[in-house]
């Protein structure tokens, strides 16, 4: 039975994943006092947090250090999940504004 | 070869063999079995959060810059610094250097330490303010229940893996445990961290005050 593979690169490498990671934290919290709608803060914040994940996955996690089996395995089961569970936004929308074409001709 | 043939071809008491799937141990894969799983159940809270913001007309953002944001920040700084320490602490255990290895996690435990007591300050500020988990001064009592629960369970988990480290630091430097084992160990508390990264965004820097 194979262990994990030992990261590459040494400890300046974790660094810089490190630094990189606490820029992006500091960046998410500049957008948060930008003068933007909620749903491109959302979006903005969304995508740096993605980023974030990505590389503690990565790298911290050392997922990009295992067999690429593994790697798909958690991104695509992961991924596919997490998807499926965004079927009901449209019906938040519908209880705050209403049902499409409720006041029609009214 | 019968199917008997393969299950009895090793010397296991259970008859049962097989390649380890994807060459890792079952330890290991169980822990990113459970990692999977658990992340469902923040991404489940976190998308009922944003259900519930969305479909709330009076959702509130209350967060002030100090102290809820500055607090905010240092919490992340120190969840992400601990994510830090515990793989230097793997790298330790992985190179041989138990003393090392658990003078990390150590210092990874305490980090996790200070976070929760930061995050439990925060928490007694609100209430004070009086939200609670079924109660908000500013708005839909949503907010309160959306805002405890999923820090909350967050908390739980930082409060579980500090117990974790603790354990498994003080067995692996008695060498009862292996590197393999801290390993295993490193990749929940890497997960913690992870969530963390989408709750900061998501609950607090989405609701900041103007």
């Amino acid at each position: 039975m194979a262990t994990t593979e030992q990261s590459r690169g040494g400890v300046g490498k974790y660094i810089a994943i490190y630094i990189c990671i606490l820029i992006i934290a500091g960046l998410q919290f500049v957008i948060a006092y930008q003068n933007i709608d909620t749903g491109q803060m959302l979006t903005r914040m969304l995508v740096l947090a993605f980023v974030e994940a990505t590389l503690g996955v990565l790298f911290f996690m050392h997922l990009l250090d295992e067999t690429r089996g593994l790697l798909w395995f958690v991104v695509i089961f992961t991924v596919s999940i997490l998807a499926a569970m965004q079927y009901g936004w449209t019906d938040s929308f519908r209880i705050e504004r209403g049902v499409p074409y409720s006041n029609y001709g009214k | 070869m019968s199917h008997a043939d393969m299950t009895m071809g090793s010397h296991s008491p259970a008859g049962v063999v097989g390649s380890s799937p994807f060459k890792i141990t079952s330890k290991k894969m169980a822990m990113w079995l459970f990692i999977i799983s658990d992340t469902m159940t923040f991404a489940a809270l976190l998308v009922a959060y944003g259900f519930l913001r969305n479909a709330s007309a009076s959702w509130p953002t209350p967060f002030k810059f100090s102290p809820t944001v500055v607090n905010a920040m240092v919490m992340t700084f120190i969840l992400v610094t601990s994510s830090l320490t515990m793989l230097l602490a793997i790298r330790s255990a992985r190179s041989g250097d138990r003393g090392g290895a658990f003078r990390l996690t150590m210092i990874t435990a305490v980090l996790g330490l200070v976070f929760a007591i930061l995050h439990i300050r925060e928490w007694l500020g609100m209430i004070g303010e009086g939200a609670t988990l079924f109660h908000n001064p500013w708005g839909t009592p949503l907010f309160g229940a959306a805002f405890f629960s999923i820090t909350g369970l967050h908390l739980l988990h930082v409060t579980g893996g500090i117990v974790a480290l603790l354990v498994i630091g003080m067995r692996y430097n008695s060498g009862r445990l292996s590197a393999e084992d801290m390993e295993t160990m490193g990749l929940y508390w890497h997960f913690v961290d992870l969530v963390w990264m989408f709750v900061v965004p998501l609950v607090y820097l989405l609701n900041v005050s103007r």
